[in-house]
């Protein structure tokens, strides 16, 4: 555990708390930036996918984990920033227009659709939110001149000026800065007053709005922001796998990124890149050590998503704070090395419950 | 002019007339309290004059402008802040972050420029952290400043709350039941840092209270309530003194003897 004597209010506020903070995120940036030069082509583009699914998991994160909205309607934000994206660089709008232009018009929807279904809470927003993704599927397939139905798009590459992102090497550098740029402006708005005002209304509604925060108000914000976000992803889905069709943007997808969130940690940015990881890179895993298992479960079918299915329940039962309080945990052990006992968070909690409320 | 004012308040849930034609005036730079047993309508009043709920008839006046037909979170921006019964703390942020969300009336930042933290949004931040200081100050609570309010005992936890209400620079400020569940240290300096905020701060308190003695501390004027309806209203010694206060406390002298 350390202490800093803080000297200056900006102490507060700045990105790093530590300067070693800053240096070991600067070496995660470098080595992720490596990190493609050892890896064939096919661990590479799960990397971009762990990338763009952390965008659109960044985006729900600040929605359901810090503002406490549910939703399960975010792949009808994925979609519209795909089609988007789609159709305007079909058009000739050049790529660097076209992502930003996703995101802003999931996001206009995310208003239109948040406005008015926002005063409802909990299991009763997932269902309308789910509502509103059944309609834009319907839409998508429906809405044939524009969007060719169940025909699919093809996409074309992504391209800013002369550089063309056709490579799976060029594309994870494309996803990864756009991670970094979601996770910056993400890390912003939450240490600014819109994202305190998230989190008051997550906590306290009634406070926030003695406070004078207009619940209304933020919570339509944060429904933005998030589409905004889930919308730049799913620009980047359609412009990495060249084909989409509606059948991608089913409420699985939905339940998939709740899911990345959850199981990464609500509340926490590192959870939502943690969660996509997970997502992403545990039945990679599984695959892979699967040759090391007995000859009689290597053949078993469905092994993989049944190990997959069981690996989420451990997390939630052993991890309820998800991966990224294991994360803290790891931390809080090393730091207190050899002092950590295995109640050093449980007799907090005992604590707790013995105090006058 | 009066400072605050109310006329005639009315509302009922159902069938229960949970106030009826409660009127009140409170004067500027007072400590006025509102005592009542169990189920008087005394957190009912306050509920209203945060438009929790809409009254049936009458009105609230801050400085004779009407207030009961505003919305909820509009009810800070003029002036009003106020605590809760059982403690309504953003829990799971520290106590800082509790200061400075109670400054959330003066943001003059919109979504865009915290996106990009500009040096404004940087500058509004440090004046937040320097406010938020003042209270830290004021209230005593250093040893608390970067924990989460969730780890944080009863006692503090009720400071805490005062804390955000006064950083939220009120004209009047609602203190719901402020001394419950505090030992009688903490009730001690609880009367104490009311009188500061009264002789100090200029603020207006109105406050809703159990603890007679407390009452008697704290408070230049009270108003007894009972079954929604007025007992009487005066300095506290008349009221505290009143039989038919005493009656609604303790019962029928009758039924004692």
């Amino acid at each position: 555990m350390r202490f800093i004597m803080k000297t200056d209010y900006y102490q507060d506020i700045r990105l790093f708390k530590y300067r070693s903070t800053f240096f070991w995120y600067l070496a995660l940036v470098i080595g992720c930036l490596m990190l493609p030069l050892g890896l064939d082509e096919y661990l590479i583009s799960q990397l971009t996918f762990i990338c763009m699914y952390a965008v659109a998991a960044v985006g729900l994160m600040l929605l359901t984990g810090y503002t406490g909205q549910v939703s399960m309607g975010h792949a009808a934000f994925f979609a519209i920033g795909s089609y988007t994206s789609a159709i305007l660089t079909a058009k000739g709008v050049p790529f660097l227009a076209a992502l930003p232009a996703a995101g802003l018009l999931a996001g206009l929807v995310g208003i239109v659709i948040g406005r008015p279904i926002l005063h409802l809470s909990g299991l009763y927003l997932a269902i309308a939110t789910m509502g509103f993704a059944f309609i834009v599927d319907e839409i998508l397939v429906r809405w044939e001149s524009m969007t060719r139905g169940n025909m699919g798009y093809y996409v074309d590459p992504a391209a800013i000026g002369p550089l063309v992102f056709d490579s799976e090497i060029r594309f994870y550098y494309l996803a990864l800065v756009v991670l970094i740029l979601t996770l910056l402006a993400a890390r912003n708005i939450l240490r600014s007053p819109t994202g305190r005002a998230m989190i008051a209304i997550r906590d306290s509604e009634v406070a926030a709005e003695a406070m004078g925060i207009n619940p209304a108000k933020f919570k339509t914000m944060a429904f933005a922001v998030s589409a905004f976000f889930t919308g730049i992803a799913g620009s980047l889905y359609a412009h990495k796998i060249f084909f989409i069709n509606p059948e991608s943007y089913t409420i699985f997808l939905s339940i998939e990124l709740l899911a990345m969130v959850i199981i990464g940690g609500l509340g926490s940015l590192h959870g939502a890149v943690f969660g996509a990881a997970f997502f992403i890179f545990l039945p990679q895993f599984i695959v892979m050590t699967k040759d090391y298992l007995p000859q009689y479960l290597q053949n078993q079918t469905g092994l993989q998503p049944a190990l997959f299915g069981l690996l989420i329940i451990l997390v939630m039962l052993f991890e309820p704070l998800g991966i990224y309080g294991r994360w803290l945990k790891t931390k809080f052990y090393f730091e207190m090395f050899p002092l950590y006992r295995k109640d050093s968070f449980k007799r907090e909690k005992k604590y707790q419950k013995a105090e006058r409320r | 002019m009066s400072f605050f004012r109310a006329e005639d308040i009315t509302i009922s849930f159902g069938g229960i007339r949970a106030l009826s034609q409660v009127g009140f005036e409170v004067r500027q730079g007072e400590i006025f309290a509102i005592i009542g047993p169990n189920g008087a309508g005394k957190t009912t009043i306050f509920n209203c004059i945060n438009r929790f709920y809409d009254l049936d008839e009458g009105a609230f006046f801050l400085e004779d402008k009407d207030i009961s037909r505003i919305k909820p979170h509009e009810v800070a921006e003029i002036g009003i802040a106020r605590t809760f019964q059982n403690i309504e703390l953003f829990k799971n942020t520290t106590v800082l972050d509790n200061l400075i969300l109670g400054q959330h009336r003066s943001r003059r930042s919109n979504l865009f420029t915290e996106t990009l933290f500009t040096p404004f949004v940087r500058k509004q931040e440090i004046r937040g952290r320097e406010k938020a200081e003042e209270i830290i100050d004021f209230l005593e609570l250093e040893a608390y400043r970067e924990q989460r309010v969730i780890n944080l005992p009863y006692g503090v936890q009720k400071t805490v709350e005062l804390g955000r209400a006064l950083a939220m620079e009120p004209k009047l400020l609602l203190l719901d039941e402020p001394s419950s569940g505090l030992n009688v240290e903490e009730a001690e300096d609880l009367s104490f840092w009311m009188n500061d905020i009264k002789e100090e701060l200029g603020i207006t308190i109105l406050l809703v209270e159990h603890n007679m003695r407390f009452v008697q501390q704290v408070s230049d004027r009270v108003l007894a309530l009972d079954f929604g309806e007025v007992i009487t209203q005066g300095s506290s010694q008349d009221v505290l003194n009143h039989p038919e206060v005493m009656k609604a406390y303790l019962g029928e002298e009758d039924a004692v003897a």
